[in-house]
């Protein structure tokens, strides 16, 4: 097979995967060398990008997938009569403290939030977006929750890595609490 | 027999301080624990009057504040410490939860999969289709309630009681009223829903049946800017008779 032939072939695979296609389920059916495909895969990249094309091929949760141009949402929800998967606020709430600090259980989810989360840590496990990790290894024993590779494909991120940093605002340091603020001749 | 809303306010102790932070357009390390403390207790009342279920949390943080507020108002002791540390932990609990909000907005503007951009087949397990405007804020029960005492200081009560009573209007009724309005216009403003009426038993059953939909994902209540009109949106679903 020569090298245009593979390329076509790389991209009829990843045209037919379910989930976005990793390097080395390529190297596992066509048995090329890694730096080989990596090089295919860049020239799709390119190809699908500089052309005028209603899909680009993206790099996701750690694979390779044909994604339609976001300019182009709009149409897609036309075609398909409805819009977005939608995640409420605290799901989103509870994502984000399950993805930076992954392996997590409910208490610790629950003590930040304030409030109870089975529900919605439940909700999250139906859309495979977390999963269990395995349990802690204290009284209890209680489950690990952590993000799956859907979670990744979901939100267009490469790997965890590609995670946008968390806010700065780490500690309040000591001194910086004002305990004795204006308001204090107010008190009833 | 009281009409009781059970209502499952996810929105918690935390979520209710963050927002009068917001509102009084404060910093967190500069929490007025005093005002604060006031303006939640009045929250806590006001959900109280109207009989909903909140979680035992909302009453733990509101001993807090009660204790911190109690303990400023003492001459310096000993206990000056704990009661420092106490504060301390409070707001360092809010920011980390902020922290924890603001990432979850930034995963939003992530470009997100069967929203902005798709694959060739998907099955959603969750379909909900918004007919609205993706830059719409979906309003929490704060905001509801703030918009609640916007309207009952509006309406005189002759009786001047505060009391909701089942015979003489039903909470279901309102339900009924207000998915008929709703049927007419796909959004109406939440002050329209109170609009011709007189009483504040009227206006609390109103509010309750709004909640009770809310609840039963009917319809939702949304407002373009934080802190702007509401307005009340019919969800498009299949034709489920209310449940009460």
């Amino acid at each position: 097979m020569n090298r245009e032939e593979s390329k076509a072939v790389i991209e009829a695979l990843i045209f037919a995967s379910e989930a976005p296609l990793t390097v080395d389920k390529i190297k596992e059916l066509l048995k090329l060398q890694k730096s080989e495909i990596n090089v295919l895969l860049d020239e799709l990249v390119t190809e699908y990008n500089s052309a005028v094309r209603g899909f680009y091929l993206r790099k996701v949760a750690n694979g390779y997938q044909f994604r339609t141009k976001t300019e182009y949402a709009v149409w897609i929800q036309r075609l398909k009569k409805v819009k977005a998967l939608r995640l409420s606020q605290p799901m989103m709430e509870v994502l984000a403290m399950i993805v930076y600090k992954q392996p997590i259980t409910r208490v610790e989810i629950e003590y930040i939030r304030g409030v109870d989360s089975e529900g919605v840590i439940k909700s999250l496990l139906d859309k495979k977006l977390i999963t269990i990790l395995g349990r802690k290894d204290v009284p209890g024993r209680p489950f690990l929750f952590g993000t799956t590779a859907k979670f990744l494909e979901v939100f267009g991120l490469e790997s965890l890595k590609d995670l946008p940093a968390l806010d700065n605002i780490d500690q309040l340091k000591e001194g910086e609490l004002s305990l004795f603020p204006a308001d204090q001749d107010k008190i009833e | 027999m009281v009409y009781q809303v059970r209502l499952d306010i996810f929105e918690g102790p935390l979520e209710l301080l963050l927002y009068l932070v917001r509102k009084n357009e404060i910093e967190i390390s500069e929490i007025p624990i005093a005002t604060v403390c006031h303006q939640y207790l009045e929250y806590l009342d006001l959900m109280n009057a109207l009989n909903l279920d909140f979680a035992g949390e909302f009453l733990v943080l509101a001993a807090t504040l009660a204790y911190i507020k109690s303990r400023m108002l003492l001459p310096a002791t000993e206990e000056e410490e704990m009661e420092e540390e106490l504060h301390f932990d409070l707001a360092q609990h809010l920011l980390e939860y902020k922290r924890y909000k603001e990432a979850a907005n930034t995963l939003t503007r992530q470009t997100i999969l069967e929203k902005d951009e798709f694959i060739r087949s998907y099955v959603t397990e969750d379909l909900t289709p918004p007919e609205t405007d993706e830059s719409d804020i979906e309003v929490n029960l704060f905001e509801l309630l703030d918009a609640l005492k916007g309207v009952l200081k509006r309406v005189e009560d002759k009786k001047g009681i505060f009391e909701v009573t089942k015979e003489k209007i039903t909470v279901t009724e309102k339900v009924v009223e207000i998915l008929g309005k709703l049927k007419q216009q796909k959004s109406i403003s939440f002050a329209s829903l109170f609009d011709e009426l007189t009483t504040r038993e009227e206006v609390i059953a109103t509010f309750l049946a709004l909640l009770e939909l809310l609840r039963q994902r009917m319809v939702r209540a949304l407002q373009s800017t934080p802190f702007g009109p509401i307005r009340i949106v019919r969800r498009v679903a299949k034709e489920i008779p209310p449940t009460i």
